[in-house]
């Protein structure tokens, strides 16, 4: 390390980032992966319950993805999501929860801007991107799926 | 008054702080200096619609409580400085429409407080009776506006800093025994390139220390003279920057250095990470903690420094860097 931190940018980012503690990746890590498992894990419940009581594979999974959306929303209103997600990270975030968290939060968030402004135009300032990008690569991969299959090639 | 040095003004017959006010929110009244604050609320909202509606009433029952303190008619006020972090200042203006004070919003980010006496100080010595400033911010408001919604479950990172909720003012006069404010420095941006707006104290600490060296080159002074040297909201990774930086540059501030970002809050029980911020930081722990402390004679020097980010989500989307600024004033007995 240089001796004068302050002597160009780089010289102060390098500084900087020594100076600055890092997340704790590894219990970040294990929280996210016991956290996420346990929301997985009640997904796949929900899904056994329903196929036990007669439903198909796909819609099963469709009331599965209700159920949780459902229940991420209610802890969501309750202002208790926001402290699982503190603790999770990836865990709650990557599942349909942290989705359905996502569109809740800016929707409360921006109540005091009214119905039309506020909730509506910024309930998906936060899930936006992941909606366009998620369409987006959807319809890249179908457009391949479409022109490798017509050559009998079985891609999905 | 007379400039000297490179950027300090000196005054001749220096104002006098005549009363100090504060009001802070919930965390911060569970935090180490609690027992100074005038008024510690338990509710965020303080039963208002709007976190924006909220953190107008916090400064304008600052600004009252300090007026009421002063002992000057709320008519003898002459001109007010005030100014937040909400756009376009409107926490200071929606809470100060009421006063029929003449009003100046200054901006000068988490800075605002300290740029605010600055100009009270100025404008006293010009021959102004009275004057008030104040400065405000609210965590909710700020976080609204800055990053995500409060609901939302992400987490942040350990360089993060908190912003406080709460609100300082002061009331300044040509005339009174003190405690005066004797120079003033006011601060240049400076950038040192710090992108990260999770890392303000980094991309501050730069500013304040070309503040602070600047400041006792003009005055001639060293580290020892003041009994305290306080800076607005470093935090804990920017006050141990600014340390090592001064240090290098052959001034030692470790004994009698301290930031108000790091006193506010308890780190490990409040969870607060590097520190607390905003305009509201410096104003709440001077008005409160650092004002009583010289009125009952415990620190007779201080030197108060307030950083400031110049910074906003836009910028920060687009990928600009952090300027960073930082004001000093020197108040004695």
């Amino acid at each position: 390390m240089s001796n004068n931190p302050l002597e160009n940018k780089q010289e102060y980012q390098k500084y900087v980032d020594e100076k600055s503690p890092n997340s704790p990746i590894y219990k970040n890590c294990f929280n996210a992966f016991w956290i996420g498992g346990l929301i997985c894990s009640i997904g796949q419940i929900i899904m056994n319950i329903c196929k036990t009581r007669g439903l198909d594979t796909q819609l099963s999974g469709t009331v599965v993805s209700i159920i949780l959306i459902g229940i991420s929303a209610f802890l969501t209103g309750l202002n208790l999501f926001n402290k699982i997600g503190k603790v999770a990270g990836a865990g709650s975030l990557v599942p349909i929860t942290g989705f359905a968290n996502s569109i809740v939060a800016p929707a409360m968030e921006y109540k005091s801007e009214g119905y039309v402004m506020g909730v509506g135009g910024k309930m998906f300032t936060v899930a936006g991107p992941v909606l366009v990008f998620g369409i987006s690569a959807s319809i890249i991969v179908g457009l391949l799926y479409l022109i490798f299959n017509t050559q009998s090639i079985t891609l999905v | 008054m007379k400039k000297i040095g490179k950027q300090t003004i000196s005054f001749d017959s220096p104002p006098t702080i005549l009363s100090t006010a504060c009001i802070v929110g919930p965390k911060e009244s569970q935090g180490p200096l609690a027992s100074y604050f005038d008024q510690c609320l338990d509710d965020e909202f303080w039963g208002e619609k709007s976190w924006e509606k909220a953190e107008s009433k916090i400064i304008k029952e600052t600004v009252n409580m300090a007026i009421a303190k002063s002992g000057v008619a709320s008519s003898s006020i002459d001109y007010c400085f005030a100014g937040d972090l909400l756009n376009q200042c409107i926490s200071s203006s929606f809470g100060l429409r009421d006063t029929n004070i003449p009003f100046f919003g200054i901006f000068g980010a988490c800075s605002t407080f300290v740029e605010g006496l600055s100009l009270a100080a100025i404008f006293a010595e010009s021959g102004i009776e009275n004057l008030l400033c104040a400065a405000s911010s609210h965590f909710c408001s700020a976080e609204k506006q800055f990053r995500f919604p409060l609901e939302l479950g992400n987490q942040r990172t350990p360089t993060s800093q908190w912003t406080v909720t709460g609100a300082g003012a002061a009331v300044v006069s040509k005339s009174g025994t003190g405690p005066y404010i004797t120079n003033i420095t006011p601060g240049k941006i400076v950038d040192m390139g710090i992108k990260d707006a999770n890392n303000m104290g980094s991309a501050m600490a730069p500013a304040a220390l070309d503040t602070l060296i600047t400041h006792f080159k003009d005055t001639d002074r060293n580290p020892s003279y003041y009994d305290a040297i306080i800076t607005g909201d470093l935090g804990h990774i920017g006050k141990s920057i600014l340390i090592d930086l001064a240090k290098k540059e052959g001034y030692n501030i470790k004994s009698n250095y301290n930031d108000c970002g790091v006193l506010i809050f308890d780190q490990e029980k409040q969870d607060t990470h590097a520190g607390g911020s905003g305009c509201g930081c410096c104003g709440s722990v001077f008005s409160g903690y650092l004002y009583k402390q010289m009125q009952d004679k415990k620190l007779k020097k201080i030197l108060l420094m307030a950083t400031g980010a110049l910074t906003n989500s836009t910028t920060s989307q687009q990928g600009e860097s952090i300027p960073g600024i930082a004001h000093a004033i020197s108040i004695e007995l």
